[in-house]
């Protein structure tokens, strides 16, 4: 859609190669943008300081000022910027959100990430030129549905929700015009984005809402002679024994009875989504970028991610045969994964 | 191309006319039961006032008791008893087979069809006048005018939408848009790839021996202090608490709500669906009809949602389950 942006994604004159495979990373904060940038990052993406994105925590994300900072740090190096605005706009206040696609489109930055129809007609209507791209809330896993947005309007790339195996993976890229980019790395939703309500149900806001996932002012900690719980709005969601280590209570990773199977992960187990070991796969199937997830981690995550996932593009991309994920990378990478361990989920068929 | 097509619009209209006129519509079933389950259920429908019938395996592809053409016969038996039938489409189309079924379900010409899923909004745009389901997160006006332009008749107010933001949705509604509110039932929170029941069991999903044949509503899920907190249907997660807007009738009748959504259950579906039909014909009064729901409900009510409170609240007393 960007020309700009376009051209920049061409190849060399005469060189007929299929373009590298983007590294996509997080930053809620602007030095977690410059981590990012330093330590290889092609795209950097990031959201305003309100509802209008997935990450909507206190202390977190970008004012006027530090985006355009980071605009300039980003495109001084030749790297690119990605604003998410992917939640969905509430009835009381759609303008809040078209006033965010006016703010992206006038900062200068190189796509949009969205997941709302009506804000992407707002946005094709309005800023043409600017490129869009499906968020992984727009819910889309079929090429049917990713066409969709594509035939109505021009989105350039989609996110696929982390739901689908390697298989299913392909079968989309053979069906659509459309790039595809795949989360690579971080916390795990086990439910299809932008189709999980179970954070409201619970506390009121939701992803969809309210850009927040089982948000902290809902939790308490409390030490009882059964040990440490966690609490979401009350609701017990875990209960932790002496020595053992206590994460964040999201909601779908704590510990539940069902019929006679007692205090067991019923839903998903505190883990991180990491798919180095697939990236010879990804990348000879046309997959065109790898999204990190954590945009409310610390730019020392970040830092240490970015790093690990370049080297491993870079080595996967000038030697795809001899290609395997190091040990050094996986242990680099388990160190600041949920729950110190990793999975690769649906792209893996069992783990359903 | 179907009667439901021609009487669209008019219908439409005149509900909007005659505030009265509140339909009642059954969704579609989000358990997996033995086939001759199935075919008695809506054979007992039939037979109740309810107004519209949602159709289809809307949950896992797996779920092969009932192939579409077994859908489309209890379609037909429905129309026949003057029912408006409406196919509902897969939340979560993964594979290709998911897509080769939603094109079936989609070019099937004779029956008006729920997408439930963008995939099936492509697949219905230009073709047919389409229901736009709950999971297609329709959350503001000018998303739904934008929808509306594609051929959605009908929305469904997303689960989490409560009463300030549906008033606001029905001020700026285009003409010819029906509304529906789910009503009644477990609510389905969330989906996923993966199959919590076959996990129970340690099952992959891809050998998951139908364990959902053994949970006619689902499996609760409980937190370590035993309270009922989510149910697990398969790939779908639903709340333990029954969402009951019985009492809130006249609230969305004032605001031109077209239709109410009861989600089947096992059990009393067809009784759930005459106690509303009471309430909204006037013959019994709202206190007296949650009375006598109380011992039809698998669990308690809530109705946090519609009052823009976390959804397992219940904001107004309402009498226990017996």
């Amino acid at each position: 859609m960007n020309p700009l942006t376009e051209s920049s994604l061409a190849p060399p004159l005469g060189v007929a190669v299929t373009p590298s495979m983007e590294l996509v990373c997080p930053a809620g904060s602007l030095p977690a943008l410059k981590a990012a940038v330093d330590h290889g990052a092609d795209c950097v993406y990031l959201g305003f300081r309100d509802a209008t994105n997935a990450r909507n925590f206190a202390g977190l994300n970008f004012d006027e000022a530090a985006i355009n900072t980071g605009i300039r740090y980003a495109h001084d190096r030749g790297r690119k910027v990605l604003v998410a605005l992917n939640t969905y706009p509430q009835a009381a206040s759609p303008q809040v959100w078209r006033n965010a696609i006016d703010r992206a489109a006038q900062s200068g930055v190189d796509a949009v990430i969205l997941a709302d129809p009506g804000l992407m007609h707002y946005a094709v209507t309005h800023y043409p030129n600017l490129r869009l791209h499906l968020s992984v809330q727009g819910s889309a896993t079929n090429y049917e549905a990713i066409n969709f947005y594509h035939q109505h309007f021009g989105v350039a790339r989609a996110v696929l929700p982390r739901v689908l195996s390697l298989t299913q993976v392909e079968q989309v890229l053979e069906k659509t015009p459309v790039e595809i980019e795949v989360f690579g790395f971080g916390s795990l939703c086990v439910m299809v984005e932008g189709r999980c309500a179970l954070s409201s149900y619970v506390t009121g806001e939701a992803p969809n809402t309210n850009g927040v996932c089982s948000p902290p002012k809902a939790v308490r900690w409390q030490e009882t002679p059964q040990g440490r719980e966690s609490r979401l709005n009350g609701v017990l969601i875990d209960r932790y024994a002496a020595g053992e280590n206590a994460g964040y209570p999201t909601l779908c990773k704590g510990r539940f009875d069902v019929g006679d199977e007692k205090n067991y992960y019923a839903i998903e187990e505190p883990t991180s989504l990491n798919t180095l070991s697939l990236l010879p796969q990804l990348m000879a199937m046309g997959v065109r970028a790898i999204k990190i997830e954590g945009r409310q981690r610390s730019p020392a995550y970040v830092a240490q991610v970015t790093k690990v996932w370049r080297e491993a593009i870079d080595n996967c991309r000038d030697n795809p045969h001899r290609y395997s994920a190091k040990p050094v990378w996986m242990s680099d990478l388990d160190k600041v994964a949920e729950g110190q361990q990793h999975t690769l989920g649906a792209y893996h068929r069992p783990w359903k | 191309m179907n009667e439901t097509l021609r009487d669209g619009p008019q219908r439409c209209c005149a509900s909007q006319l005659d505030p009265q006129h509140l339909k009642l519509a059954l969704g579609p079933l989000l358990y997996y039961w033995q086939r001759d389950a199935v075919f008695s259920f809506y054979e007992t429908i039939a037979a109740t006032p309810v107004d519209i019938v949602y159709l289809g395996e809307t949950v896992c592809s797996r779920r092969h008791e009932l192939r579409l053409a077994d859908w489309l016969g209890i379609a037909g038996r429905l129309r026949e008893a003057g029912k408006e039938v409406v196919l509902s489409t897969q939340v979560l189309i993964e594979s290709g087979a998911d897509v080769t079924v939603l094109h079936k379900i989609a070019a099937n010409g004779e029956f008006m069809v729920e997408a439930n899923d963008m995939g099936a909004a492509h697949c219905l745009t230009g073709k047919a006048p389409f229901v736009a389901g709950p999971h297609l997160n329709i959350y503001n006006v000018p998303t739904l005018e934008w929808m509306a332009g594609l051929g959605v008749k009908r929305w469904v107010m997303p689960l989490e939408m409560g009463r300030n933001d549906l008033a606001l949705m029905q001020q700026g509604r285009p003409q010819g848009v029906e509304t529906e509110v789910f009503a009644y039932g477990r609510m389905p929170l969330a989906f996923s790839a993966r199959c919590f029941t076959a996990r129970h069991r340690n099952l992959p999903k891809d050998d998951c021996q139908f364990s959902c044949l053994d949970h006619a509503d689902g499996l609760m899920m409980r937190t370590r202090e035993s309270e009922g907190f989510l149910v697990l249907n398969g790939t779908q997660t639903q709340s333990a608490r029954v969402y009951n807007l019985l009492p809130e009738l006249d609230a969305m009748r004032d605001m031109g709500v077209d239709v109410v959504r009861i989600s089947p259950q096992s059990q009393h579906s067809a009784e759930i669906v005459n106690l509303f039909h009471g309430v909204l014909t006037q013959k019994t009064s709202v206190e007296d009809t949650m009375q006598a729901m109380a011992g039809l409900m698998p669990d308690q009510a809530c109705n946090g949602y519609w009052y823009g409170k976390p959804g397992l609240e219940q904001l107004v007393t309402q009498p226990e389950p017996a």
